[in-house]
């Protein structure tokens, strides 16, 4: 192995030396020995794994395609030897993509192998044996030929061997590929076997493509091999001869010659590396460089003989046991050495034959061909040769050793030798007999012992590995973890229930002593009392106040003295400073005896008194003693006397006296000298006050006088102001007043001196204190004693009365609660009380505790029988961390009880007033009280180590600090501020030590602030903002980019689609903000045009501000989700409808009943351009007026003349119009072909395209266009226009006029948000049809209760709009808005809402709308009685007010609320902002007119239902005397409830301010209608008397503001729009001259304003007749156009659309009046009367 | 405009495996949803995977190895991309059901990142619903699933955990530090020290 592998390097070196692949060559077979014996293990190898193999015939498949256009090149290129099996073999050993380059170089050394050979004649094959590659060619070259030959002699065995030897994963031809007959194989395997080493090769279809291939090469170098064959063939034939080859006896000269000579080679090649390579692997030789070079270019001499001979001595030691046809192959192959030999040395050949092995392994070049049949012996005899079976019987160690050693068993020896693994002894035989066929009998693999090497066993027979537990996958463990229960205020310790460390308070309860108890006796009240005031004296003596005091008021005095004298010895020196500093300190001084000297005195007369009251005491006790003839208790008080000398005692007293006296002085020097000042002070003020009010008094005399005297006044100040009199007397006014003030001020109190020192009056003040608080001089001092001495009178002695109370003191009993944390933790025994009111319980309680203590209580409580009483409660202080049970002491806590109890017997009870003896005045109250002595501490375990929490410094603020947790605030320290400003007020006042380093904690607080100026005077909110501010305000606003983000993230307009926003401001383009500043800018602006246009525009930008207010409170509603926005979920099916559903199913079948198809609605995207029309259908006009004569119409006479005689339908058949619709829309104009007579039936279907802007066909992009469809109903007159009468018979000459008579507006709004819109429809025809009249005998002839006047009058057009194809209406946004209403109302609403709506789906239900502030506001909300516009006095009659008032709202243009605000929901405007707006869809219009009905007095209801063409809309309703009247708001037209043709169609509810009615009716057309509200059966209320109205205030103004129309604009704008369409008409009539007719528009003029009072009807007969008196000569067609005013291109569409213009001739005049009237706030009516004029002939 | 400072993200990734016990025919459709400063260069927005049979081992391992790469610009880190995936099954009656929504960010650091998300469904607003929703199979979805990416909305839903999905990525960037973001990971071994900040430092010192 080792010398292989070296071997390998060498070749690798060697063949990177020629920049060979070497890869490609690499891997060279395995030593034939280890071949042998892989083989030998793995029989099966050749099979190796399909997949492998797979892989690599793909991989292969690859590369043979790649190659093949090489090889086409290099068939070009080698001229004889060609072969394309080794490039592919050397492709697939290499496995990767092999290096054009490489290859060329093979290529090219290839060539020159090739060239060589042949200039080498004599030896073709050695030359190529110097390189790896370089054989190949030549062995393939060869390998054809033979399988020719083969194939001639069509041997099955071969065919069978060929496939075998290219199957053979091995380079190593087993034993039994020997025989001579496969030898052709081999060599045709080589290049694949080559590689097969590695990996085992065999893949057929692989290999049929290399026989293809192989073939066509062969053919190629068929001839080449050929002559080289027999080259070869002529110089064998001499070695032949020696050695005749019996077996190839049957097979032709010439064949045997070329099949040996082949089979020679290789097995000479085989033999030669068998043989020799294994034992001498080093020896392998690979020729260098040098010698390779010299190879090429060298002329070699012919090899001396002898080294053949060497050659055949290496293969002597072959084993004779080897087959026959080993030796012959052998001697074969030694011949063939022989005949090498001449070209090479050995070791040249050395590597080149190990080469030559690999070559053999690879694949050779097969060719198909026809089943050769050999006879079985044949075969038989072939497979003899061929195949080797190994026995299975054992060998003779003997055999197996080396030939002349004995076998040695090492064991034996004492050597180790491992266990040998368990192979079954058939199978290592097996493997022996393998191994000994093996050309030198396989000695390496054989051991001394003659058994095979062998490893011992490598496996143990116990695991070495531990056991491992099962591994659980971490994520799927399980793991337990305790329920944390984690509490808000952290009160456990650890944080949990169960802590882990242990904490113990140890409580003890020592004992309770009453001070008073219910059951004292009085003399146990006055014993009580007296050992109180004993203990009292007697700590107070322990203190000795008095003499302290004294003491220190000595020292002070000494000091202060000692100041004094230094600062007057000092005087001179010392600097000013000092000065006041010393003096100061006197100061201090003084003031400090002062106050010692107040306190002693009061403790001296505290020590006093209380020797007096225990003196008192003990004598009331001893008096109750006597009195009650026993004694309760032992106290006893003896009295101890220490006489005095009394001359001492006096000297004293009086120097004391003398002292205070003096010091008394000197205060009152003090005093006196800072009161003088002060008085002088003052009394400087008075004077000074005086003296002005003399001096004003004075000054206002004068003043008075000099005002009497006007100007001869010489104020002194007013002469010195100037000489003006007037400013002068001013001035003097002025001054005069002043003065009055002076005079006017209070008198300042006039001081009075301070008193001077009386020095007796101090003295005898001094010496009554002395006497009333000292002890006298000579008065012996008093000591009292306290002892317990005293024999208690036996119960049995005691009187009655305290025999009882005895007996109940000692059946009381007492007990003590122990609460932690306001859990009771432990209670101690019942104790009996003693008669000395003492219990002992004596009593350590341990608690271990979890929770931070919070308190620690005690309760005391009081146990006479089984009734327990509650005594008191009182706290324990929570025990510092240092307090242990080791180190504390018990502590006395006193404690009461409020409690009230009377006895009968001798005690004194609790609460209750009691006298000491009958004879005394006083009454005393006592409750119960005591002390409990107890202590609570920290307990100490075993080690003695106290038991504290940890962080329990001060386990009291545990709460605060638990606290702090949750409160950010006091994270940062802000909490427990003190007021700083007291602080260092107080620390200024109380001259604290600022060295003293237990106030080092002050100063430094207060330090810190020294540099502050003040406190501060805010409290910020967010203190810590500002830290977290990314950059100031101020760079937020500068910055433009953060500025775009913030406008972005607001989603304003010009924003919300930002994309990209640059990260660096600089990139931001300039003009980015441009139009937001200018609109900005605009909106600062506003409101300063003095043009109407501009008041319009004010108002429309009012209407943009409101929208995009009501657009932000939609954003933010819609940024508020529900569950449906999110989620979408199947809603669960109803019952009722799964029912409705089945019955569906029960259902008859009516297929003669069409049912309308759903059209299929089409997205915005799916639509292109010109793909949407808007289809209309007209179907029929009825009463259409007619022309008044048909002469007329010809040209004849005149209109007047005809009038007069009644309208006569022309016999003839002429009718007497010609109508036709025409609808326009988008300026596209279609129109349906000319009906006859007053009601033609159309039945005519027009389309016409809808353009969209932008082409943008989104709803969003829909509901904004404010198209209208106009249907204008035109006459089609034909004028014969033929000139010359003559003609008549031959020429027809005509020309056809239209003639308006009509038109109806519809927004694209109402048919887009309506889908289609389909009824008949009253034409609004203009006020006055010159020309035209009523055809009285047709119209309204159906209905005979319509009111003559008006069905006559009006032209109805029956019609179908929709638009193709349907477009997508735009979502409802979902109308979840806040409201400000009563929650209950607004459900009570939605229920009631619901309730209907299941009743009558289809009506139109409603309670509560959007106003523009987004929010629901209830519907009566918005009704209010509002005053009218004062126009509306002028008016007559009620009728007129009315007609008035819907006129005017009429005026206010409609505007659709989807288009004002896109894509939302319907929104009411208040009545205020409507007109502000002045636009309104007809909510607006009706609400409005509904309040100014109630404002009129009127009764008037809105009705909601649904109307053509509008859809869902508002009318109002009005009832008169039991008349009900429909108004439409948006025209102003007035409808009785039974006029059939009134558009409303179904009426859902009627609202007002009061109420709500709902319609539930059986019908909801209004003529089927009652609309009397108060019949419940009909109407349906909303508030009635279960839900009572709870009044809800209106949501309207209090009053409408109107102001009057300012009649320079209107007077500008009427003439604005008159110059305007008079431009636009001679515009349309570009090709034609248009005359203007002045007389005509004069009169016009006039007419106008006539018509408006008339309130746009039809004016009188009069005002016709004298119209139509000034054009006899004339042919007048026009018409009054009444519209209110928007905008200018409204009203130029509205002419345009009447065609006026379109009178194709240039012999026409026209004229045009524009009058424009002007209502309150500017709702404006403008009228336009358009005629055209044709001078008769 | 010229030369407008953008930075990009490259991300390419796969949808590894996910872990839906339960069940079984899983594919996921994932997309994208990034800020308003964002725009995807190259690549894919979204996408939907093969479906997958859990493993037949203990495991029960969903896995797609579906690439992801998307190249991301933008001006501004707000928005950062974050992928939504959602997950989709047949249920008993072979319906196509949702089977789980997952959101996570792209990471904001470069290098292989490998996330686990975990998938949720909302919930049926009732029992009823929940039980006609298993009958009609189906079940509720979010109106949109970007939705998950956000919070907007989200507190009217609720939703139950369905498993999880492991996604990972290999996140590139480039020109962050040009736009002054430094989102190079720090760590104790290599802390990433702002370079101002020394600056800072010595500038003070020498004041």
């Amino acid at each position: 192995m080792e010398g292989r592998s070296r071997r390998r390097g060498r070749q690798k070196d060697q063949l990177l030396e020629r920049g060979e692949d070497v890869d490609g060559i690499s891997n060279p077979s395995m030593d034939s020995e280890t071949e042998a014996a892989y083989q030998t293990f793995s029989q099966t190898e050749g099979e190796s794994s399909a997949a492998e193999m797979a892989e690599e015939a793909a991989e292969a498949e690859h590369l043979v395609k790649d190659l093949k256009t090489r090889r086409r090149q290099r068939k070009k290129a080698l001229s004889k030897l060609t072969s394309p099996k080794e490039d592919v073999a050397g492709e697939l050993k290499s496995m990767r993509s092999t290096s054009r380059q490489r290859v060329e170089d093979t290529i090219r050394e290839e060539e020159m192998a090739t060239l060589s050979a042949e200039e080498t004649t004599t030896a073709p094959i050695p030359p190529a044996t110097e390189d790896g590659l370089a054989t190949l060619p030549t062995d393939e070259s060869i390998l054809p030929t033979e399988e020719e030959i083969k194939a001639t002699e069509a041997s099955k065995e071969e065919a069978e061997s060929i496939e075998r030897a290219e199957a053979a994963p091995s380079a190593e031809p087993p034993d039994t590929e020997r025989s001579t007959k496969e030898q052709p194989g081999t060599p045709r395997a080589a290049p694949t076997g080559a590689e097969a080493g590695s990996k085992p090769f065999g893949q057929s279809s692989m290999r049929a493509r290399m026989k293809e291939r192989l073939a066509k090469a062969k053919e190629e170098a068929e001839g080449e091999i050929e002559k080289e064959a027999r080259e070869e063939r002529d110089r064998q034939r001499s070695l032949r001869a020696q050695q005749p080859d019996s077996r190839y006896d049957a097979v032709t000269e010439a064949e045997l010659e070329r099949t040996t000579e082949e089979k020679q080679r290789q097995l000479r090649l085989r033999w030669e590396k068998r043989g020799q390579a294994p034992p001498s692997d080093k020896m392998t030789y690979m020729p260098t460089a040098e010698e390779a070079f010299d190879f090429f270019t060298r002329v070699w001499e012919p090899e001396p003989e002898e080294k053949k001979d060497e050659d055949k001595e290496e293969e002597e030691p072959k084993p004779s046991t080897s087959k026959t046809d080993a030796d012959e192959e052998e001697t074969e192959a030694r011949k063939e050495a022989k005949k090498d030999e001449d070209v090479e040395k050995a070791e040249d050949e050395k590597p080149l034959l190990d080469d030559a092995d690999y070559d053999e392994e690879g694949y050779g070049p097969t060719a198909v061909r026809r089943a050769n049949i050999t006879s079985p012996d044949k075969l038989q005899e072939a497979e003899d040769k061929l195949l080797f079976i190994p026995p299975l019987i054992a060998r003779p160690a003997s055999e197996k050793v080396q030939e002349q050693l004995e076998p040695r068993f090492l064991e034996e020896e004492g050597f180790y030798v491992g266990v040998r693994p368990a192979v079954s002894a058939r199978n290592k035989n097996k493997m022996e007999n393998r191994l000994l066929r093996e050309p030198d009998k396989g000695k390496q693999w054989f051991g001394e012992d003659g058994e095979m090497i062998v490893f011992p066993d490598p496996l143990r027979p116990t695991p070495s590995r531990p056991p491992m537990p099962e591994e659980v996958e971490p994520y799927l463990e399980t793991v337990f973890k305790k329920a944390v229960m984690r509490e808000f205020d952290s009160r456990y310790i650890d944080g949990v229930l169960d802590g882990s460390g242990r904490y113990q308070l140890d409580v003890d309860v020592n004992s309770i002593m009453f001070t008073h108890h219910h059951l004292f006796s009085r003399e146990h009240v006055l014993a009580t009392r007296l050992t109180q005031l004993f203990t009292q004296y007697t700590q107070r003596r322990s203190k000795n106040m008095v003499n302290f005091l004294t003491d220190k008021l000595r020292a002070l005095k000494s000091s202060s003295l000692h100041l004094q004298e230094y600062i007057l010895g000092h005087k001179g020196e010392m600097s000013v400073v000092d000065r006041t500093n010393y003096e100061k300190r006197l100061q201090d001084y003084k003031f400090e005896i002062r106050q010692t000297r107040s306190v002693r005195d009061r403790e001296e007369q505290m020590d006093r008194s209380l020797i007096k009251n225990i003196i008192r005491t003990w004598k009331e006790l001893r008096s109750v003693r006597e009195q009650q003839h026993c004694t309760n208790t032992p106290v006893k008080l003896q009295i101890l006397k220490e006489t005095v000398d009394k001359a001492q005692d006096e000297t004293q007293w009086q120097m004391d006296l003398e002292d205070e006296v003096e010091e008394a002085r000197e205060e009152h020097a003090d005093n006196y000298a800072r009161k003088m000042l002060i008085c002088n002070e003052q009394m400087e003020k008075w004077e000074k006050q005086q003296a002005a009010k003399r001096d004003a008094e004075k000054k206002l005399k004068t003043g008075r006088r000099g005002s009497k005297a006007s100007k001869a006044s010489k104020g002194s100040k007013g002469s010195k102001q100037g000489s003006r009199t007037d400013l002068q007397d001013e001035l003097g006014e002025a001054e005069m007043e002043r003065y009055q003030e002076i005079l006017n001020e209070e008198d300042l109190p006039k001081p009075d001196a301070p008193e001077e020192f009386d020095e007796n009056a101090a003295r005898d003040q001094i010496k009554a204190k002395f006497m009333s608080i000292r002890r006298r001089p000579g008065e012996a001092k008093l000591y009292p004693e306290l002892s317990n001495t005293m024999t208690v009178t036996p119960t049995s002695d005691c009187p009655r009365g305290e025999q009882n109370r005895r007996e109940e003191v000692s059946r009381c009993k007492l007990f003590v609660k122990v609460l932690f944390n306001n859990k009771e933790v432990s209670r101690t025994g019942n104790r009996p009380l003693s008669q000395e009111f003492r219990v002992t319980f004596g009593q350590i309680y341990n608690l271990r505790i979890v929770q931070w203590p919070e308190s620690i209580k005690f309760q005391i409580y009081e146990t006479q029988g089984l009734s327990a009483r509650f005594l008191a409660e009182l706290y324990a202080a929570i025990p510092e961390a240092s307090v242990t049970s080791q180190s504390v002491q018990l502590e006395e806590m006193e404690f009461s009880s409020d409690e009230k109890l009377e006895f009968g017997h001798d005690a004194v009870g609790s609460g209750v007033p009691f006298k000491f003896d009958a004879t005394a005045s006083i009454l005393v109250t006592l409750m119960t009280s005591g002390t409990i002595s107890t202590s609570v501490a920290w307990g100490v375990n075993e080690d003695g180590q106290p038991l504290v929490p940890p962080v329990s410094q001060s386990s009291v603020t545990n709460l605060f600090a638990a606290m702090k947790k949750m409160d950010p605030l006091a994270a940062i320290g802000a909490t427990g501020v003190v007021n700083m400003e007291k602080l260092s007020k107080w620390f200024q006042e109380s001259r604290l030590d600022p060295n003293d380093p237990a106030n080092a904690d002050l100063i430094y607080l207060l330090g810190s602030r020294s540099g502050e100026s003040g406190p501060r005077e805010f409290f910020r909110l967010e203190q810590l903002q500002e830290e977290f501010d990314l950059c100031s305000e101020a760079d937020f606003a500068a910055n433009r980019r953060f500025q775009m983000l913030s406008l972005r993230d607001r989603e304003v307009a010009e924003f919300r689609t930002a994309k990209m926003v640059p990260p660096f401001e600089r990139e931001i383009p300039r003009d980015a903000f441009a139009e937001y500043e200018r609109k900005q800018r605009e909106e600062d602006r506003q409101k300063q045009i003095d043009d109407l246009e501009g008041v319009r525009q004010a108002h429309s930008r009012y209407v943009q501000k409101i929208r995009e207010q009501v657009i932000m409170r939609f954003r933010l509603a819609s940024h508020q989700k529900r569950l449906e926005d999110m989620v979408v979920e199947e809603a669960v099916p109803n019952i009722a409808m799964l029912g409705i559903s089945l019955m569906r199913l029960s259902e008859p079948r009516r297929p003669l009943k069409p049912l309308r198809k759903e059209r299929k609605k089409v997205t915005a995207q799916a639509i292109k351009g010109d793909e949407v029309r808007i289809l209309v259908n007209i179907i029929r006009a009825t009463n259409i007026p007619i022309r008044k004569s048909q002469s007329l119409a010809a040209g004849g006479t005149t209109t007047r003349e005809l009038d007069r005689k009644p309208t006569i339908r022309n016999i003839a058949g002429e009718t007497m119009v010609h109508p036709y619709v025409e609808v326009m829309f988008q300026r596209n104009t279609v129109r349906t072909s000319a009906g006859d007579g007053p009601n033609p039936s159309f039945n005519e279907e027009l389309e016409l395209p809808l353009k969209a802007p932008n082409d943008d066909f989104s709803p969003n992009a829909l509901q904004g266009v404010q198209d209208y469809i106009y249907l204008n109903l035109f006459d089609e007159v034909v004028v014969d226009i033929l000139e010359d009468d003559r003609e008549r018979e031959t020429a027809v000459h005509q020309r056809l006029e239209k003639k308006w008579l009509g038109n109806i507006r519809i927004p694209f709004s109402t048919i887009y948000l309506n889908g289609k819109i389909d009824g008949t429809f009253r034409i609004s025809t203009p006020a006055v049809l010159l020309g035209y009249t009523y055809d009285h005998t047709q119209g309204g002839g159906g209905d005979a209760d319509m009111p003559m006047e008006q069905s006559e009058e009006i032209t109805f057009l029956s019609l179908f709009i929709t638009i193709e194809p349907p477009l997508i209406q735009p979502e409802a946004v979902k109308e979840r808005f806040d409201t400000n209403e009563d929650e209950k109302l607004m459900q009570f609403a939605e229920r009631w809402q619901e309730d209907l709506q299941s009743l009558h789906p289809r009506r139109h239900y409603k309670t509560s709308v959007i106003d523009v502030n987004g929010k629901n506001v209830f519907l009566t909300r918005y009704f209010k009685a509002l005053k009218p516009p004062p126009e509306i006095e002028g008016k007559a009659n009620e009728t007129q007010q009315n007609d008035f008032a819907a006129r005017y709202v009429s005026l206010i243009p409609f505007v659709s609320d989807s288009v004002v605000f896109p894509g939302l929901c319907d929104i009411w405007s208040t009545c205020d902002q409507f007109l502000q707006m002045l636009a309104g869809d007809e909510e607006e219009h009706a609400v409005l007119l509904t309040n100014l009905f109630l404002g009129l007095g009127r009764k008037a209801y809105l009705l909601l239902g649904s109307a053509i063409p509008e859809g869902t809309t508002a009318y109002v309703l009005t009832e008169d005397s039991g008349e009900y009247y429909i108004w439409n708001s948006a025209t102003g037209k007035r409808y009785s409830v039974h006029d059939n043709y009134c558009p409303l169609q179904s009426v859902g509810c009627l609202v007002n301010n009061e109420n709500v009615w709902a319609n539930v009716h059986q019908y909801e057309k209004p003529s089927q209608m009652d609309f009397n509200v108060n019949s419940t059966a009909s109407w349906r209320p909303f508030f009635g008397r279960s839900n009572p109205s709870p009044g809800l205030g209106s949501i309207q103004p209090e009053a409408l503001i109107y102001h009057s129309p300012n009649k320079n604009y209107v007077l500008d704008l009427q003439e604005k729009i008159e110059q305007m369409l008079k431009n636009k008409i001679m515009e349309w009539r570009s090709r034609y001259i248009t005359r203007w007719n002045r007389h005509c528009t004069q009169i016009m003029r006039r007419l106008l304003p006539k018509l408006e009072e008339n309130c746009g009807c039809a004016m009188e007969q009069q005002d016709l007749g004298e119209l139509e008196e000034s054009f006899r000569s004339y042919k007048v067609s026009g018409f009054p156009v009444n519209v209110p005013f928007v905008d200018l291109n409204t009203i130029v569409e509205a002419v345009f659309s009447t065609g006026v213009h379109s009178q194709e001739t240039s012999d026409i005049e026209f004229a045009l009046a524009v009058y424009v009237h002007g209502y309150s706030n500017n709702v404006l009516s403008i009228w336009i009367y358009v005629a055209s004029l044709v001078r008769l002939r | 405009m010229a030369s407008s400072s953008v930075f990009l993200l490259m991300v390419s990734g796969q949808i590894e495996t996910a872990e839906f016990p339960e069940y079984d025919n899983i594919y996921c459709r994932y997309c994208f949803t990034h800020g308003p400063d964002w725009l995807i260069t190259s690549g894919l927005e979204e996408g939907i995977t093969q479906i997958t049979k859990k493993s037949r081992d203990e495991r029960q391992m969903f896995v797609w190895n579906f690439p992801l790469d998307v190249t991301f610009k933008s001006t501004n880190c707000y928005g950062w991309p974050q992928i939504v995936v959602h997950a989709y099954g047949l249920d008993s009656f072979g319906t196509d059901v949702v089977r789980g929504y997952g959101v996570t960010h792209v990471p904001i650091t470069p290098g292989r990142h490998t996330i686990r998300v975990p998938m949720f469904v909302p919930e049926s607003s009732s029992l009823l619903q929940k039980v006609t929703s298993w009958f009609l199979g189906r079940r509720p979805e979010y109106v949109d699933p970007r939705v998950v990416a956000q919070g907007e909305g989200r507190e009217v839903t609720r939703v139950k955990s369905q498993g999880f999905l492991t996604i990972s990525f290999n996140v590139l960037m480039k020109d962050m530090k040009k736009l002054g973001y430094d989102i190079q990971p720090s760590d104790v071994l290599n802390p990433i020290m702002p370079e101002n900040v020394g600056m800072a430092t010595t500038g003070m010192s020498e004041a």
